[in-house]
């Protein structure tokens, strides 16, 4: 009985501990493909003004780069790349008060590049960024 | 040893002076004695794109994200009837221009992004209607450009007439800087000329080339957003977005390559380059480039009498820095350059109105007038 209870212990934690494994890589793996496409939007929507090193333009447009805004506002950056920023915003100390007019991207679009500038120039983000997610922020 | 370092410093200096971009000689200066101030006129609009003044005073204002604004008597309703508008990046309902004859034939010309067509995306439409009882009628659609691209760059689009009726617009290069700008059998990254209603001229530059787009009338422009008759010559006159750095303003001819991206006077965004020469032979010079980039949109030539100190100046908008630039002339030539009202806002459009006043549309705020 002891012996039956023990294996059955061992054979859960496998499962869990494998059944995690498997979704921690295939999530990182969804994470990097994410972030592929998500340059490709980038350089095409977002480059001009958050310029290429992701810092911006001093007292213009905000840097995304180290951007305590960007990492600590996850629901209100979606949401600003959604349906448009306005109104001020303090990043890194600094206070911006620039119109971002919304670029017209559809949710996994926008889901791609959120996980391409939550993961560059020194910003770190492991949770990804999915689809679902991005759908369910309103206006 | 001494003559390494020196060896050294030149070879190094020689390197450096390489990769330096070649920054525009006259510089843009703060205004000495300036006279005029603005005055909001329309207050609280996004991006406002375009603007046309009607007979009765009452202004049309484009937003880009899809909405046509008639502002009469102080007082603004949304136009019905607005086609379908594809707001992607930078696309969106863009440009409008009044017929030459409006008073006669009622024709208002609009540029806008449409998904018409097929394959995904969109591209830049020229369209012409009339307004009747706040609804847009009549409405015929006079130029589409193709193929449709899910790309969020460079759609123009700005529309202008000359003396002669003959209608302008321009189509930016979409994105699609190696393949359509230098190609006349594509679209995107020219200039058109049509007739009012939509016809081909005859002697359109490029009718008898093989596959080519006859409507075309200049090419090898990146994005041009600022377009306007010289009221003393005639000719139409743009500017156009560079990349980093390589703003151009141009006047354009009949068939002639504007050049890009062969010869350019910027380079990429990252600060690489795409190619190393600034001339070439059958490729235009621009008038003037900004190294570093205005970001300019909007252009007005002074013809008016109540600004009689800006005769002929040239007047461009900086979405980048937000001011208005006053470019002076002589004989062709930028000679000096001042920054007005800096601070204002994303500027999108300046135009000299009917009544001679200079109004300016600034992103987030609205339509200004510039007064003594």
């Amino acid at each position: 009985m002891k012996l039956t209870t023990i294996s059955f212990i061992v054979c859960l934690f496998l499962y869990w501990s494998n059944h995690n494994f498997y979704d921690v890589y295939s999530q990182q793996d969804e994470l990097k493909e994410s972030i592929k496409r998500g340059i490709e939007i980038y350089n095409d929507f977002c480059v001009t003004c958050h310029s290429p090193d992701g810092k911006g333009v001093e007292n213009l447009y905000p840097p995304l780069a180290n951007s305590d805004y960007l990492l600590n506002n996850r629901k209100e950056s979606i949401r600003g790349i959604k349906f448009g920023q306005e109104g001020k915003i303090t990043v890194n100390g600094k206070v911006y008060d620039s119109k971002m007019d919304p670029p017209g991207l559809a949710d996994d679009e926008i889901a791609d590049v959120m996980n391409y500038i939550t993961n560059s120039w020194g910003n770190k983000n492991d949770q990804i960024v999915t689809v679902e997610e991005v759908s369910e922020i309103k206006k | 040893m001494k003559t390494y370092i020196i060896l050294l410093s030149a070879t190094l200096l020689t390197i450096f002076a390489c990769a330096q971009q070649l920054e525009s000689e006259v510089k843009a200066e703060d205004p000495v004695n300036l006279t005029y101030s603005t005055e909001l006129v329309v207050p609280d609009l996004n991006i406002p794109w375009g603007m046309a003044f009607l007979p009765d005073n009452s202004i049309l204002i484009t937003e880009k994200s899809g909405e046509l604004i008639h502002f009469k008597d102080g007082v603004k309703s949304n136009v019905n009837g607005v086609p379908d508008i594809y707001v992607r990046g930078q696309g969106g309902f863009l440009d409008l221009k009044l017929h030459p004859d409006y008073e006669t034939n009622g024709w208002i010309y609009m540029s806008f992004g449409s998904s018409s067509g097929e394959g995904d995306g969109g591209n830049t439409t020229v369209m012409r209607a009339k307004l009747v009882d706040n609804t847009l009628v009549e409405k015929e659609i006079l130029y589409k450009a193709e193929p449709n691209s899910k790309k969020g760059q460079h759609w123009g689009s700005r529309i202008e007439f000359d003396d002669e009726g003959y209608l302008y617009f321009s189509v930016g290069d979409r994105g699609n800087r190696d393949v359509n700008p230098q190609d006349i059998t594509r679209d995107c990254g020219k200039i058109y000329r049509l007739h009012d209603d939509g016809r081909i001229p005859e002697d359109n530059p490029f009718v008898n080339s093989d596959n080519a787009k006859a409507a075309i009338f200049s090419y090898g422009h990146r994005n041009p957003q600022g377009m306007v008759k010289n009221p003393f010559t005639g000719a139409i006159w743009v500017n156009e977005h560079g990349p980093r750095g390589g703003d151009e303003i141009n006047v354009v001819e009949k068939g002639k390559n504007y050049g890009w991206p062969v010869i350019s006077y910027g380079i990429n965004y990252n600060g690489t380059t795409f190619t190393d020469i600034t001339e070439k032979e059958g490729m235009e010079q621009p008038l003037f480039y900004w190294v570093p980039s205005i970001a300019p949109s909007g252009m007005a030539i002074v013809s008016s009498e109540a600004y009689p100190d800006w005769k002929a100046n040239v007047l461009v908008g900086s979405l980048k820095f937000q001011y208005l630039e006053r470019l002076i002339l002589e004989n062709n030539v930028v000679v000096k350059r001042e920054k007005l009202f800096e601070g204002i806002g994303r500027l999108r459009d300046v135009i000299q109105a009917p009544d001679g006043f200079i109004y300016m549309a600034v992103e987030g705020k609205g339509i200004y007038r510039i007064v003594n």
